[in-house]
């Protein structure tokens, strides 16, 4: 087995599954291209997270991050949501397999969203919907990485000289 | 409750006369086939009794065309770069197809950087070649066209009998990476034409780690492995007689079972297929509807990701396998499924089922609700599940 208890006890039972119909705040991330999607429906009330549910398309690792991350920023205070990374989901996780790093591992991205969305709500900004990205996104910096071995690669290249992998436009 | 296997194209459980034949074989101790004394030869008798077995199930013209392997992966690196470096005076260029297993991808690549060149051809949408593409690809520089017999994730049967006939009339050497037909599906080596054809034994309840790959008597092609003189000169090293026994004892029964063998896994396929559509809708089936390995299914479940699915069978008690990228370990979408035209979103809930002689039509209709259940519960999680209903 790839993953470790905590990772398949949250794909087996994903906690807080679903949607939030009057949600004051929604984030989605990922792309369907790279295998995972992500939408975070938040219900604000005096500040903190009063609930948060998610939807995934994706992998194990995708589904339980996803559970993780709720779980985290459930009840917590929007200042303190606003700090949680997906370094942080993933170490909750104890750890996830390395080539899942890059990938299924955007909840707290998604989070990060759905609470601008709150705030520019109640601020009353409108921001045109986001289209959903098939190009090469990064989601971790400005640099790429080989999924497999890690070693930091250029932008665009489609085969991994260190390790010998092919790799497509996701790292 | 038991687990069932239906992944039966990453391994098949060995024959109970091949455990026997291996476990025999390890207990009497063979000697090396090539020492000179009375020990030797009993191991030589032994190893050329399995090469009449495996040469019995392909219809080759003498045992001598069949050279024993470490397995497919080496059989296809053997035929590819072996006919290359030893054909590369009479020319630089192979065909090949966008769908071929990964040890002819790279094996390929491997000779681009030493100046080769390759006309990739591609498929139509049920996965096969058009073989005057075949026709119009090769050029007086081609030495080898190489074309996959059935595919290893879709079950797709390409018309190669067609294919091998095209590159014989322009005398160009052909090779078919036969590794998940050879002892599921007839495969007659005179009647197909093929110069080389790589095949492996856990294919046809075997052992793993040994194969085969069968050279037409007079093709040119040097060895891979360089060292003794074994395998007649072809493959260097101390032969692996144990699963060389075990295979042509699997051999030998396929040969012997493989018409009722098919028609019983086909059984299985087809319920599969018939049943299928009452517990699930949005499934694209990706195999051929004709021309298909007869144990075999490619489905595309919609909405959901294939390693999911994976991982929640396997704890419902069913194996399967899955070409999603996130559980293919290479992060993208398969290349196989795309050449076919799928979406990335669709090939991403790719499920590979692999029936073999050891399932029960009782087992099929269990794993139909099993697929239920999960794909339910995925689904019910998927943002893209509940887009899609709002469009409908």
């Amino acid at each position: 087995m790839m993953y470790n208890k905590v990772v398949m006890d949250h794909f087996r039972n994903p906690r807080n599954v679903g949607t939030l119909e009057d949600a004051d705040g929604v984030g989605e991330v990922g792309n369907p291209l790279c295998g995972d999607m992500m939408t975070i429906y938040l219900k604000i009330k005096e500040d903190r997270i009063d609930d948060i549910k998610f939807q995934t398309f994706g992998c194990g690792s995708a589904i339980a991050v996803s559970s993780m991350l709720t779980e985290i920023a459930k009840g917590k205070r929007l200042a303190e949501a606003k700090k949680i990374t997906n370094k942080d989901v993933a170490a909750a996780l104890e750890g996830l397999p390395k080539n899942k790093l890059h990938c299924s591992n955007l909840g707290a991205d998604a989070l990060q969203l759905a609470i601008r969305d709150y705030e520019d709500r109640k601020a009353g900004i409108t921001r045109p919907a986001p289209k959903r990205k098939d190009e090469h996104e990064h989601s971790h910096g400005d640099k790429c990485y080989c999924p497999y071995c890690d070693v930091e690669i250029d932008d665009g290249v489609t085969f991994c000289e260190a390790c010998q992998h092919d790799l497509k436009e996701e790292h | 409750m038991t687990y069932v296997n239906l992944d039966h194209i990453s391994s098949n459980p060995l024959l109970p006369e091949v455990k026997q034949a291996m476990i025999a074989a390890i207990t009497h101790d063979y000697h090396n086939p090539s020492s000179q004394h009375k020990a030797g030869e009993e191991a030589a008798a032994a190893l050329e009794q399995a090469r009449a077995q495996v040469a019995g199930l392909l219809n080759a013209d003498t045992p001598k065309e069949i050279v024993f392997t470490s397995g497919g992966t080496e059989s296809v690196n053997h035929a590819i770069k072996g006919v290359a470096m030893a054909n590369a005076d009479k020319g630089k260029h192979i065909v090949t197809t966008n769908i071929e297993h990964n040890a002819v991808i790279r094996s390929l690549r491997r000779l681009k950087s030493d100046g080769f060149t390759v006309t990739s051809l591609s498929v139509d949408e049920t996965g096969r070649v058009n073989p005057g593409e075949v026709a119009a690809a090769i050029t007086p520089e081609t030495i080898l066209v190489s074309v996959m017999h059935g595919n290893n994730e879709t079950g797709t049967i390409q018309p190669i009998e067609e294919i091998a006939r095209i590159a014989r009339d322009k005398k160009v050497l052909f090779h078919t990476d036969a590794v998940d037909s050879v002892g599921i599906v007839p495969l007659d080596v005179k009647n197909i034409g093929a110069d080389l054809v790589s095949f492996a034994a856990n294919t046809f309840y075997g052992p793993t780690g040994v194969g085969g790959l069968y050279i037409r008597r007079g093709v040119k092609i040097f060895p891979l492995l360089d060292g003794g003189v074994q395998e007649h000169n072809k493959r260097a090293g101390t032969e692996n007689l144990v699963g060389i026994i075990g295979m042509g004892v699997a051999a030998e029964i396929a040969a012997r079972d493989i018409v009722p063998r098919g028609a019983y896994l086909k059984g299985l396929k087809d319920k599969f297929l018939r049943e299928l559509p009452q517990v699930l809708d949005e499934v694209i089936i990706n195999t051929h509807p004709v021309h298909s390995l007869p144990h075999l299914v490619s489905a595309s479940v919609k909405y959901v990701e294939g390693e999911s699915v994976m991982l929640m069978l396997d704890d419902e008690g069913f194996g399967v396998s899955t070409r999603s990228a996130c559980a293919t370990g290479s992060l993208r979408a398969s290349h196989v499924l795309l050449s076919i035209g799928l979406s990335h979103e669709d090939a991403q809930g790719t499920l590979v089922i692999a029936f073999g002689i050891d399932n029960t039509a009782e087992q099929v209709e269990r794993f139909l609700n099993a697929l239920k259940t999960v794909v339910t519960t995925l689904r019910e999680i998927s943002p893209l599940y509940k887009k899609s209903a709002a469009v409908r």
